[in-house]
């Protein structure tokens, strides 16, 4: 039996009278990399923000490496790392001082401290840029070293929203490399949203399309093309059809906003 | 029980200095800013300072009026730096920085307290403004260790606590226009009910009441009585400590439990 590392049971959030996620029920194996797609508005980050701690679910359940969102915050925050779609490194400290300040509150032992840093930097393709002003880095970099950040205490799961958002191909090809490498050597969990098709194609072991706050459909990315009948489809026809039409996407007028503030930021 | 009590304690202690550390090496390149907050302060010494000071229009006992108003200014300057230092919090919120935080292990105390410590420390600066502009204008400062040391500590706390108290503000109101608004109007009513550029004795009795009320009240007594030489306590040391600390521990017990509002 695989290991699951993750488990969303009956997942709920409302806000007024809007429910964002509506009795999500998933899980994840340790390892996997899983993607979740969907329009603008359909629950992506408001399921992120509940499975980190961020925001306390309305009703439902979820274990987080074993530990309960509800009740053990702080042993979920302890095993997950999480890279926010918005920019998350503080631009007037340098690469090296923006993961100093991590290990340190994350309780990295004293004399591994620096050993976890040099090594972070080097996997992240950074080390010759650690000494500068993170406001001075490009987009990829920042990620990168965002990426270095929120992994830096070797987290069981990696949560990441929208991680190349406004990046350009081959910064974002290079985020790739990395995160499979992540993997890779240390067997973490990657989840993350996206609106590439392409990415969520090439690079998901499992993707999960939400519609609504639910899971409309659920499986590899042969399965999903399958689902549709009659063969030959895209991903890109199995996302329509699940997702409904881009044009009536919700998404407020903040999320939409703050969207288009990080990749101006990135690009 | 007593090692399950203390290790949160010392956690806490630990990562508050963790946050105050980082956030004064961001300082190493904010240096204009020391500069631009010297004018408010020398701008009401030498010039509403001067002009009283002459007319003879305040009664402030056996100090002359720029004595008294003295340390009333520095007072004034720590609550105007501070009281805009949430303004960083939202800012940091519409990055995704608050959300990385607030995503780790570390105690939310520590993440409100550690800033406000920060914010205590940067504005040491005023002090040495202050007493600069004071030996210029000739008021008679007490310079034993002691008291230069507890003028310290003062302006620390005092920081910290209407930064914190910033910070509770930019946790409800969320957004930076709502912010300087909020910021405009409480930043007035606190400086002038309160014991800096006049005493207490003179106001009429409402305005008397509010101004016990206001923690600034407390922080110029305890500065005016360190600060200057032969010059005694309104409500006692003790007490001006002690009115001081515990606000601050309510806004930072306040500025926990909100700071999360700010990741939803």
């Amino acid at each position: 039996m695989t290991d699951i590392v993750l488990e969303i049971k009956a997942l709920t959030r409302r806000f007024g009278a809007f429910t964002a996620v509506d009795a999500l029920t998933l899980s994840v194996n340790a390892g996997e990399v899983f993607g979740l797609l969907g329009s603008n508005g359909a629950g992506k980050t408001t399921t992120i923000k509940m499975l980190t701690t961020l925001l306390p679910p309305s009703s439902g359940e979820a274990r987080v490496a074993g530990f309960s969102i509800t009740t053990q915050a702080v042993g979920v925050r302890r095993a997950i790392g999480y890279v926010p779609q918005a920019v998350s490194v503080d631009g007037s400290l340098t690469g090296y001082e923006n993961l100093l300040i991590f290990a340190k509150l994350y309780d990295l032992p004293h004399r591994e401290q620096q050993a976890r840093i040099r090594e972070a930097l080097e996997f992240m393709g950074l080390t010759a840029d650690g000494g500068r002003l993170v406001g001075q880095y490009s987009g990829g970099m920042v990620r990168r070293l965002e990426i270095a950040q929120s992994t830096l205490h070797r987290p069981r799961v990696l949560f990441l929203d929208e991680p190349t958002v406004g990046l350009d191909p081959i910064a974002r090809d290079a985020v790739w490399k990395h995160l499979v490498e992540l993997r890779a050597n240390y067997g973490t969990t990657l989840f993350f949203t996206t609106h590439y098709l392409e990415e969520a194609e090439s690079q998901c072991d499992r993707i999960a399309i939400m519609h609504l706050g639910k899971v409309a459909a659920l499986g590899t990315c042969q399965e999903l093309e399958a689902s549709l009948g009659g063969g030959g489809h895209t991903l890109s026809e199995v996302f329509v059809h699940y997702a409904g039409s881009a044009l009536d996407s919700g998404g407020t007028f903040r999320d939409v906003s703050a969207e288009r503030a990080t990749a101006q930021r990135l690009g | 029980m007593t090692a399950a009590f203390i290790y949160p304690l010392t956690g806490l202690i630990e990562k508050t200095f963790v946050i105050t550390e980082f956030e004064l090496r961001k300082l190493r390149h904010d240096f204009t800013e020391l500069i631009t907050r010297a004018l408010q302060p020398a701008l009401w010494l030498l010039i509403f300072g001067q002009v009283f000071s002459r007319s003879g229009a305040m009664h402030t006992g056996n100090l002359p009026y720029l004595d008294f108003i003295a340390p009333g200014i520095l007072a004034q300057s720590v609550l105007f730096v501070a009281i805009f230092y949430g303004i960083n919090v939202i800012w940091e919120r519409d990055l995704g920085i608050v959300q990385k935080f607030l995503a780790s292990p570390t105690p939310r105390a520590a993440l409100v307290l550690g800033k406000g410590f920060s914010a205590g420390i940067r504005t040491l600066s005023q002090a040495g403004i202050v007493y600069s502009l004071s030996l210029l204008l000739g008021v008679k400062l007490n310079w034993s260790p002691l008291a230069l040391l507890n003028v310290l500590i003062i302006v620390v706390l005092a920081a910290t606590l209407f930064s914190t108290f910033s910070l509770v503000i930019a946790c409800i109101v969320k957004t930076r226009e709502r912010f300087m608004g909020v910021g405009q109007v409480l930043t007035m009513p606190l400086f002038f009910a309160s014991n800096a550029i006049y005493p207490t004795d003179i106001m009429p009795s409402w305005l008397k009441t509010i101004s016990h009320l206001n923690p600034l009240t407390y922080v110029v007594d305890a500065l005016r009585t360190f600060m200057l030489a032969g010059s005694t306590s309104t409500f006692g040391l003790g007490h001006d400590y002690a009115v001081i600390l515990l606000t601050t521990t309510i806004l930072v017990f306040i500025g926990a439990r909100l700071y999360p509002r700010l990741a939803s």
